[in-house]
């Protein structure tokens, strides 16, 4: 039944590739969200199968068939639901169908054949995404992991004939390739020294092994190396600089592909192998503070960008980078927790932005909106409620996740790391509640360069109001399958999740989330409280207390800048011109990476690779031999004089030679 | 019996004026009887060897070179002709180059 999650999205794909242009418009969208629809029923009733299941059982397993057998390496094409990609493959179908029937909407200004390429590139993308997620080996994984990365490179530049586009998927798809090919040296790491690619299997052997000290042990090397195709997936630095381009794309796909699931795929890699990073603490501070760098930076940046789109991009790289941090503090469930209420919010968020542009006709400057609160009551409301999410207001999705995350850094001892992460809280409310205020509030730019909106401004169509609602309920609610225990709740995600966590037959609790836990499972069966306990709890409600302020704080400066004293901004920008510039061109990284390796590159393939090694060594070689078969031809003919007498007389000189020789030898 | 170095020597004088005709005449039909002498010179030592050895292999092969000569002379004979028409000469050093 397994197989049948990722074949009905593929079923649609080839639908869609093959027949689409002769298919009308709305049959090949009803096709593409029907077999969303359809895949995320079977992952429904998978799931409750799941459920019902023994804790200790809850694995299902589906060899498809034996893909490489050679000597004693197996791999098989295995598919395996466990909790983790139990909530993943929920996410992933639940989010995508959503995001499939708003683009029925979104799209259907594109004639037929563009229309069926894009739901079948979209379909296509589901299915390698549901490998991703469902492989039970690191190969199957990789074969969704590329899938998804060309899927992003063809979405990316959908619009391939706008030149920014194209080179956008371009630049994703390079960049996406730098991290792959350390994903793959992680792999042959671990094939050569475990001799097997299958999780658990991997899970098993290195759960007996001591946690590696120092950087160089096979394990932290291997670890290290898959957490780098992490950053290339993942966007985290250094190599993020491809998600903001990534916008070029529709709307919807900067929904589902980088904000709600692709995107994520790195810090479900590192949750999958949770017992293989566990094992290597230097990767696992590497990865926390790769994570944290990443939240602040792409923060910062979020705060002065344009473009509607540009910021909520930073905004994900920002997310990303607070689930990383996570991960690398061994708060694995909080990691995957963020990823699950992100994937709500920031879905949300993108297609109300999309819903903006759709109703702008395209206009993606937010310095050329304002006051579209009235016009578009709808995406208003709904992009509200995403902005208060992710900006971690109590009793939304984003404060359950975000402040389990800052609890379990806080918890850890890595202050910095926390300092940073709550700046970044800070940033998020800041930048998100700037956008709305821009947006949503005020008067219309009159500066705006466009022409008048207003007379043919109109809300969302129901199908992507639908999808709008659905999703401003799931990002207020979202949050409470992951209580914490303070609250007098039960975080039952993370009771969920914590099998796929441990080495399979392993019992015994590790790392900082699994000890929360326990603590708040025996401060309920036995209702002692010990004096630690009361102390993390009292840490942990202060710790709550702080973040929601630093939101609402947020929250407040936003307004106070953008909503009361709109001259102030560009004060604040005349003032600090030097650091405005600095993070209006993203601290330059992409000038930087330019000069330092794409210039070079560049340059060397041109002097030394094309005019040196190809037009002088290949080249070189081919008129070489040339010449020298001229030259040598030239001699040569002179001995074809055409007269038969001096061939026979050459013969015959010949055979009274070789006689000779014989004779007086 | 007339010793088997007479038959030699007889074949080896035969072979040398076909030799000779072959380098020294300007005509090539001449040529073509020139070499005609030379086969038919191997020919005699080989049924010389043939019967100096009490075999008739010598005898064999001979009908063979008696036979691919004569389809030599009728191959020869037409790209003379051949090349007659071309030319209105017999003579081989006009026929120095490959193509015309």
């Amino acid at each position: 039944m397994l197989a049948l999650i990722p074949l009905f999205p593929l079923i649609g794909f080839v639908i869609n590739a093959a027949l689409g242009r002769r298919l009308p418009k709305s049959i090949s969208g009803a096709i593409a969200c029907a077999v969303m629809v359809a895949s995320f029923a079977v992952s429904v009733m998978s799931v409750l199968t799941l459920v019902g299941l023994p804790v200790s059982e809850r694995v299902m397993e589906q060899t498809v068939y034996t893909w490489i057998a050679s000597g004693d390496f197996v791999v098989d094409m295995t598919l395996r639901l466990d909790p983790l990609a139990a909530l993943m493959i929920l996410v992933v179908t639940g989010i995508g169908a959503l995001i499939h029937i708003y683009s029925t909407a979104y799209m259907h200004e594109e004639v037929g054949s563009e229309f069926a390429r894009y739901f079948s590139y979209l379909n296509l993308f589901a299915a390698f995404m549901l490998v991703l997620v469902l492989g039970a080996n690191f190969l199957v994984m990789f074969v969704g992991w590329e899938g998804v990365g060309l899927c992003s490179y063809l979405l990316i530049g959908f619009w391939f004939k706008r030149k920014s586009a194209a080179d956008a998927g371009k630049k994703a798809f390079v960049v996406n390739r730098i991290g792959d090919y350390a994903f793959v040296l992680g792999m042959l790491l671990l094939v050569v020294r475990f001799g097997t690619l299958d999780f658990r299997q991997l899970a098993s052997v290195v759960a007996a092994l001591p946690p590696e000290q120092g950087m160089f042990g096979v394990v932290s090397m291997a670890t290290l190396l898959l957490f780098i195709g992490a950053t290339g997936k993942s966007a985290q630095i250094p190599l993020y600089t491809w998600l903001p381009d990534a916008m070029e794309g529709p709307t919807p796909v900067s929904a589902l592909i980088h904000a709600a699931t692709m995107v994520t795929a790195g810090v479900y890699m590192i949750g999958r192998n949770a017992v293989l990073f566990s094992h290597a603490p230097a990767t696992m501070l590497i990865v926390a503070i790769i994570g944290a760098l990443t939240a602040l930076m792409a923060g910062t940046i979020g705060l002065v960008q344009n473009d509607i789109k540009r910021v909520l991009a930073y905004s994900t790289v920002s997310q990303l980078g607070l689930m990383f941090l996570a991960m690398g503090m061994g708060a694995f469930g909080a990691g995957i927790f963020h990823l699950y209420t992100h994937a709500f919010f920031k879905a949300l968020l993108f297609l109300g932005s999309g819903a903006v542009i759709h109703a702008l006709h395209g206009e993606q400057d937010i310095r050329n909106m304002g006051g579209l609160r009235r016009y578009l009551p709808i995406t208003y409301w709904t992009f509200l409620i995403g902005s208060l999410a992710i900006a971690g207001i109590p009793g939304l999705a984003g404060f359950f996740s975000k402040d389990e995350i800052l609890y379990e850094t806080y918890h850890a001892g890595h202050w910095i790391l926390w300092t940073m992460a709550a700046v970044t809280s800070l940033l998020t409310a800041t930048y998100m509640f700037r956008l709305v205020f821009l947006t949503f509030y005020g008067e219309r730019r009159e500066d705006s360069h466009l022409a008048p909106f207003s007379s043919h401004v109109h809300d969302a169509p129901p199908a992507m109001a639908l999808v709008l609602i659905v999703l401003a309920i799931g990002s207020a609610v979202a949050g409470y399958v992951g209580v914490p225990s303070v609250l007098g709740g039960q975080n039952r995600l993370g009771e969920w999740l914590e099998p796929s966590f441990q080495a399979p037959g392993e019992t015994a609790v590790a790392g900082g989330f699994q000890a929360e836990t326990a603590v708040a499972g025996g401060l309920q069966a036995s209702g002692v409280e010990t004096e630690a306990e009361v102390e993390n709890a009292a840490l942990e409600l202060r710790l709550m207390a702080i973040s929601s302020a630093i939101a609402i704080a947020g929250i407040a400066l936003a307004a106070f800048i953008w909503v009361r004293r709109r001259d102030l901004a560009a004060a604040i920008a005349t003032r600090f011109r030097g650091l405005y510039r600095l993070l209006l061109n993203k601290y330059y990284v992409d000038e930087l990476y330019d000069a330092a390796v794409v210039k070079p590159i560049r340059t060397g393939s041109e002097h030394v690779l094309w005019q040196g090694v190809d037009e002088g060594v290949i080249d070189g070689a081919v008129n070489g031999t040339a010449l020298v078969v001229a030259t040598g031809s030239g001699v040569l003919r002179r001995l074809q004089t055409g007269s038969v007498r001096a061939y026979a007389g050459s013969m015959f000189i010949g055979v009274i030679v070789i006689l000779g020789f014989y004779l007086w030898r | 019996m007339i010793p088997l170095g007479h038959y030699l020597i007889v074949s080896a004088i035969l072979f040398a004026i076909g030799t000779a005709g072959v380098f020294l005449r300007r005509n090539l039909i001449t040529i073509l009887l020139s070499i005609e002498i030379m086969l038919n010179a191997v020919n005699l030592s080989f049924v010389a060897f043939g019967r100096q050895l009490g075999s008739y292999d010598g005898q064999i092969i001979t009908f063979f070179v008696i036979t691919v000569a004569a389809a030599e002379a009728a191959v020869g004979l037409a790209v003379i002709i051949a090349l007659y028409r071309h030319r209105e000469s017999l003579n081989p050093d006009a026929f120095t180059s490959l193509r015309w």
